[in-house]
């Protein structure tokens, strides 16, 4: 066996970190998926008429929609009618204030290293924690108030902002736009939500931490971001899960709408547990995410740094409807033992002298399988329109694959779209090079993935940033000799 | 310093190294020369532990340690450093971010301290001077895109950070201008002392003007065939390796 090979075999033996869950009384629909469920659901939330309606409506649309079969991406048949839909731990009132919360809740914030009290104390950050469905608890609401952005749960903000979420619900992803959207439409169970005023800078990044914790529960949270013209935000996304023998489902939706000048920068760590070493559990991750640029001179901008999940099945995407608006999407996907990922973008190009950039940085380890899926769409009048692709990948050893499926569809004939592709195999020349300067096997590799990743990695916020390094080097550590 | 005992070496099962002797003792400076793949990077990479090679016979003693027992990384840190002949690219990673990693793992293994960044700067500083390199280039992707001379002033650059006991120079000298040359031989000289040992791997009498050797050795089809002082440098300039292959060759076939 090459040095390479003995060094990915030790690799694989990296256990998730995150894998432990709190015993704690939940609040759980019956299991299985029919209207009932979803009014049980509506009526749990006391939610109004409308949103009911509009749930059952994208089941009616769901029920007749199959699962998509074209990802480059293979599992057993998830059977929807043994999941339980929604799961809430279980509390004596929703809470006002952090200093009310279960203290077992807050015990598993501390596990999950974000300690609410420590995060409040952290400036610049907001939190907004879903644990399995329900929001429990979102601090510096009042700093944010003041600046007139609103950040809160979903459901908090159906409750009092039922007019926005009226205006953007299914705006950018419409129910009926693909098999797990239309499923997260009917039973969405929280998520968040957050809105910048016109002219205003949000002063801070707005973070969510993501958790799933009740076996057998899917979780589908929604998230809705609108930014207003001249507006600015940065949200970052984080995720883990306890670790099962049994896969779990998660399918999410998040829509973003920008303004006018406005800029909105999504970022997402997401380290949901992969499934052991031997390819058991994990979480199946099946998301849509999409961004409008609906007015002149707007920007979105995706980063991801996907480690987790068993199979992923995610593509962030940007709607240039807005003349001279621009996309971007920078993303690194690993996958380690037997994970699978099919994940990239889709940039559609409507407005014009619009700009798009995808940059996919894949990491490929183990048996694993790790697929860039990108789509540049041009519309007829989007004159001028500008995209560059860049999509590298990087293998480990010669039991992984790496595919790239780049799909061009230009009617425009002065559109100028640039692909590049690399694939490269982390070199034993390399690792002996860095050997032969002391450093051990294990930090060369971390070396030489967090430089490979560069790219992406400098999009992310500075403290995100770092998390995402121990990530990417934690992924892919091992006990190496 | 370091003691070199029959050592054979293979690789995929064909021998290469077919038993060399040295002994090099500190503050001594030896050359290794020889026609092309007569055996000196092989012997250079054995030495630093590169895996592809499989030691089949013989010993290699380092300061009084058994050299082939320890991982590469181990050998570095004990002190032993190998300017490459091809230094290899590493995208992404500037030549600050990997040489603040080594040193500071370096110095963990000899129980020092880490340096934290401003005296890790101040000590690049100081050694970039020694060989005249460039803020700009150490910010840089490591070696990516760096031209043959720029690679090679950085190896040696890397030597004066990591202060090896014993530095071996593969072919170093190929690829610089004469100005390059001067100053990485400088820069070499400089670092030099009685508790250093250097073996520099040349195929040309040109570098051994500005780092002059103690002894020099003939490496040929995997064994040293001749041994002497520089004068046997200069005697190679002036009649090539022929006159040598072919009193070797005469030899093997008699
Ligand atoms: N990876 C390899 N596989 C097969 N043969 C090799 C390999 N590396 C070196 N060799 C052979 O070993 C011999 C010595 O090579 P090398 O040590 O590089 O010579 P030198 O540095 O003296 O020019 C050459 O015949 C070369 O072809
Ligand atoms: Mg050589």
């Amino acid at each position: 066996m090459s040095k390479d090979n003995q060094i990915l075999e030790d690799l694989t033996s990296k256990e998730y970190e995150h894998g432990w869950s709190v015993k704690m009384e939940a609040d759980e629909a019956p299991i299985g998926l029919n209207e009932s469920i979803i009014r049980w659901i509506s009526t749990k939330k006391e939610e109004p008429q409308w949103l009911l309606d509009w749930r059952l409506k994208a089941y009616k649309t769901w029920e007749n929609m199959t699962e998509p079969t074209w990802a480059n991406v293979h599992y057993p048949k998830i059977d929807l009618q043994s999941l339980v839909f929604y799961s809430a731990p279980k509390q004596a009132k929703k809470t006002k204030n952090l200093d009310e919360v279960d203290p077992q809740l807050l015990e598993i914030y501390k596990r999950l290293g974000i300690s609410l009290n420590e995060q409040k104390r952290l400036e610049g950050v907001a939190v907004d924690v879903v644990l399995d469905s329900v929001s429990v608890a979102t601090t510096f609401k009042d700093t944010l108030g003041k600046l007139g952005i609103i950040f809160c749960s979903f459901s908090e903000a159906v409750k009092e902002h039922p007019e926005l979420i009226k205006k953007y619900l299914g705006s950018v992803v419409p129910m009926t736009d693909n098999y797990y959207a239309a499923l997260n439409s009917a039973v969405f169970s929280d998520g968040s939500f957050c809105y910048i005023p016109k002219g205003v800078r949000c002063p801070m990044e707005l973070s969510t931490y993501f958790r799933i914790n009740a076996a057998n529960t899917g979780q589908f949270e929604r998230t809705l971001i609108v930014a207003e013209d001249e507006s600015y935000v940065s949200y970052l996304e984080g995720c883990t899960a306890p670790q099962r023998d049994e896969n779990q489902l998660h399918a999410a939706v998040v829509e973003i709408y920008a303004g006018a000048h406005a800029e909105v920068k999504y970022s997402t760590v997401q380290n949901w547990f992969p499934g052991d070493k031997n390819g058991k559990g994990g979480i199946f991750n099946f998301v849509t995410k999409r961004g409008i640029c609906a007015g002149d001179h707007s920007k979105i901008s995706w980063t991801q740094v996907e480690t987790g999940s068993a199979v992923t099945w995610k593509y962030p995407s940007c709607i240039l409807k807005g003349d001279y608006s621009i996309g971007e999407f920078y993303s690194v996907a690993v996958t380690n033992n037997y994970q699978q990922a099919d994940t990239g973008t889709k940039m559609i190009h409507i407005g014009k002298n619009t700009k798009s950039r995808i940059v996919s940085k894949g990491i490929s380890a183990g048996k694993s399988q790790n697929s860039y899926r990108g789509q540049v769409q041009v519309m007829k009048r989007a004159t001028n329109a500008r995209n560059f692709s860049q999509c590298d990948s990087l293998l480990m050893g010669d039991r992984c694959g790496a595919h790239t499926f780049p799909y061009i569809d230009i009617n425009n004939p002065t559109a100028k779209v640039e692909h590049e592709a690399t694939t490269s195999k982390i070199g034993e020349d390399q690792i002996f090079y860095c050997n032969q300067r002391g450093i051990s096997t294990e930090d060369a590799v971390a070396l030489i993935v967090n430089g490979y990743a560069k790219e992406v990695l400098n999009q992310l916020p500075m403290e995100f940033a770092v998390e995402a390094q121990k990530l990417l080097a934690l992924t892919l550590e091992g006990s190496v000799g | 310093m370091l003691s070199i005992k029959n050592l054979h070496a293979s690789i995929e099962g064909t021998p290469i190294l077919r038993g060399i002797n040295l002994e090099v003792k500190a503050g001594e400076v030896h050359a290794i020369m020889g026609p092309n793949g007569s055996g000196k990077s092989t012997l250079a990479s054995v030495l630093a532990g590169r895996e592809e090679y499989e030691v089949t016979e013989g010993e290699v003693i380092f300061k009084g340690k058994n050299l082939l027992d320890l991982a590469p990384e181990d050998r570095a840190r004990e002190g032993v450093f190998l300017a490459f002949q091809y230094p290899v690219e590493i995208p992404g990673v500037s030549s600050t971010n990997f040489l603040r990693t080594a040193v500071n793992q370096v110095r963990e293994y000899r129980g020092q301290e880490p340096l934290d960044a401003v005296k890790f700067l101040t000590m690049m500083k100081e050694k970039m001077k020694l060989v005249e390199i460039d803020q700009k280039l150490l910010s840089r992707s490591l070696n990516e895109g760096f031209s043959g001379g720029e690679k090679k002033r950085n190896e040696i650059f890397q030597m004066a950070m990591l202060e090896p006991t014993l530095s071996i120079l593969d072919e170093t000298d190929s690829g610089l201008d004469i100005d390059a040359l001067r100053i990485v031989s400088n820069g070499v000289n400089q670092l030099k002392s009685d508790k250093t040992a250097t073996i520099v791997v040349t195929h040309y009498q040109r570098l051994l003007d500005y780092i002059v050797p103690d002894f020099v050795h003939v490496l040929y089809k995997g064994r040293i065939v001749k041994s002497g002082t520089k004068e046997l440098a200069m005697e190679l300039e002036e009649k090539g390796y022929d006159w040598i292959k072919e009193a070797v060759d005469s030899e093997a076939t008699v």
